[in-house]
């Protein structure tokens, strides 16, 4: 990609504006002036060496460690993300931004249309994991950083770690990639659809123009976030968790309350979603997902190139237990760079929590991703 | 001599093997250790795989790489040729098809190193014939219910199965129980009763390829094409 380095952009309060640029989408639309939200952690070093950045799942944001002013709660990887935590920002300047398409303040469907006081809503172009990418590019270039220590991902996140290395290898040395795929599975698209129609068919969703009377088709976005939830988790953890056990009652109703702890706790799931996340946002973001396929073309790209990637790490990592991308699907991505003798490590970590598992308290993936990150750094040191 | 000694003299004659700045594949690289000692007197760019979970999750925090798998199912990705060495270190006697492993490692490298503990040492025939039992000795220390090892062969059956293959082997160590180094092939009596453990660099025979002449370009469009 030429990237035409706009002089209008500018860096203001953690939002990064392009203007006039004319993005070109993959669809083949073209957004002329977008913004990413984006938060940074630790300190960029002198020769601009250390600078990682950390890619969100689907309903992820910017706030990746610390406060998030959006839940008033811990950034979604503060666990993994802060001094001394395996990805030190002791050591490594961190980036996250909120994809383009997303509702956390990036450019997407709740955001004004340009020249407008009408938010996008349904006319907002469809977007992918492709063109996500390539406004991160543009970012990591308004912040002056040739080149990035490490793109780090899960789920959504991997995918677009993955489109990193495949659009961009001389821009990075590594990728850590976790419970990913080269491709979003029939199954995976089928569960997206089902997200997707709940919020479709809610009366209130009104062919996405419901910010026009400030409604939320809540209904149906919070029972897309309920089905997405159990696609999460494992039958083992739910049944570790909530077995049978009954909610705030000692008999069965005998009728249609919230009678079971998990039936609880998913409608817990999808009201405290609805709060935070816009469905026209939720829309646009699983079509991207089910639009991302590598199947055929990953490795004639990495093969055939034009660009530098012999230099390039891939840290590949999955869950026993995850049955939305399953080791099976890592394993390919593993066998294709083998086949072409890339530097790939690759292990699947015995879990039951399911593909929720990154986010989650496995010091496995800690200690995996703390090494594999310090031991990597140095050697580009010395 | 005990087991990390056996290991660490294992790898010191491996190392011995091994030219400057060559690519390797070590299959059962346990946290690396091999792969640490040979990228830093060799420097060699080295790649490995290891069944154990936890052993691989320890290379790859140590900076290797590392793919968490099983070499009898996972080898058939790596293309012909892309390593300079295979090392099948102290494992062909736990594998479930050793012979087809054996050719797996002479297509991914150019050589391969292989060392095994050989069951024909004299303390192993001794105990079996005395005590009628299945030999329990330093380098094969398993009971015959639980042990890794599922197919014991001599260095005998060895030479005899590289023969078959027409496989050469282009050195061989052999130590004895008390670590005393010599070369196999040039000590001729008594070797298969005294080895303890044995160390192959071996190579496939270098046939000349096949050329087809053909005047025109037709033969190479149709290879084009049934490819």
């Amino acid at each position: 990609m030429k990237t035409k380095f706009n002089t209008d952009t500018k860096l203001e309060s953690e939002i990064a504006y392009f203007e006039n640029i004319n993005l070109k989408l993959e669809s083949g639309d073209i957004i002329d002036s977008f913004k990413l939200a984006f938060k940074t952690y630790g300190k960029l070093n002198a020769d601009k060496t250390n600078a990682i950045l950390v890619c969100h799942a689907l309903t992820g944001d910017q706030y990746v460690a610390g406060n998030n002013p959006i839940t008033g709660r811990e950034g979604w990887w503060s666990r993994m993300v802060g001094p001394n935590k395996p990805i030190d920002t002791n050591k490594f300047f961190v980036i996250c931004s909120n994809v383009l398409g997303g509702c956390a303040g990036s450019t997407g469907p709740k955001e004004l249309q340009n020249g407008s006081d009408v938010a996008y809503g349904g006319n907002f172009p469809s977007v992918t994991i492709k063109d996500m990418v390539k406004a991160q590019s543009l970012l990591i270039e308004s912040l002056n950083i040739e080149k990035l220590f490490s793109v780090i991902g899960g789920s959504m996140g991997a995918m677009q770690a993955l489109q990193w290395a495949i659009d961009f290898p001389d821009r990075i040395l590594n990728i850590i990639h976790i419970a990913g795929a080269l491709k979003h599975s029939a199954q995976n698209i089928a569960f997206h659809e089902v997200g997707r129609q709940a919020i479709m068919s809610d009366p209130i969703w009104k062919n996405g123009k419901y910010f026009e009377n400030n409604e939320v088709p809540e209904r149906g976005l919070s029972v897309a976030r309920m089905i997405a939830h159990i696609t999460y988790l494992s039958e083992n953890a739910m049944h570790r968790k909530f077995g049978r056990k009954l909610q705030s009652r000692d008999i069965i109703s005998f009728g249609f309350d919230a009678d079971f702890q998990v039936e609880s706790y998913l409608r817990y799931q999808g009201k405290s979603f609805v709060e935070r996340f816009d469905a026209n946002s939720y829309l646009y973001l699983t079509r991207a997902m089910d639009y991302f396929d590598h199947d055929e073309t990953f490795r004639k790209n990495i093969e055939f190139s034009h660009n530098p990637n012999n230099h390039l790490k891939y840290l590949i990592v999955s869950f026993t237990s995850d049955w939305l991308f399953p080791t099976i699907e890592s394993k390919m991505i593993v066998n294709q760079l083998n086949s072409l003798s890339r530097e790939v490590s690759f292990l699947e970590i015995d879990t039951d929590k399911g593909h929720d598992s990154f986010l989650l308290e496995e010091p496995q993936l800690d200690d995996v991703i703390k090494g594999f990150l310090t031991n990597n750094f140095a050697k580009i040191d010395e | 001599m005990n087991k990390i000694n056996s290991i660490r003299k294992d790898w010191s004659l491996i190392e011995t093997l091994i030219a400057e700045d060559r690519k390797i594949l070590d299959i059962g690289c346990g946290d690396g250790g091999l792969m640490e000692q040979l990228e830093n007197n060799r420097n060699a760019i080295t790649h490995g795989i290891e069944l154990n979970r936890d052993l691989a999750a320890n290379a790859i925090a140590r900076g290797f790489n590392v793919v968490h798998g099983n070499a009898e199912l996972d080898l058939s990705q790596y293309s012909n040729n892309s390593f300079d060495y295979v090392i099948l270190s102290q494992t062909l006697q736990a594998m479930m098809k050793p012979k087809d492993i054996l050719s797996e490692l002479l297509r991914i490298g150019s050589k391969a190193i292989v060392s095994f503990p050989n069951f024909g040492h004299w303390k192993i025939r001794l105990q079996l014939l005395i005590s009628g039992k299945m030999p329990v000795t330093e380098s094969l220390p398993y009971t015959w219910y639980d042990t890794p090892n599922i197919h014991f062969f001599t260095i005998k059956d060895f030479l005899n199965l590289c023969n078959e293959m027409n496989i050469v082997i282009e050195k061989s160590i052999g130590l004895t129980s008390k670590g005393k180094q010599f070369d196999i092939s040039e000590s001729v009596t008594g070797v298969n009763f005294f080895t303890h453990e044995a160390i192959f660099l071996l190579s496939y025979k270098n046939y000349e390829p096949i050329k087809i002449k053909s005047s025109k370009k037709v033969f190479a469009k149709n290879s084009v094409i049934a490819n």
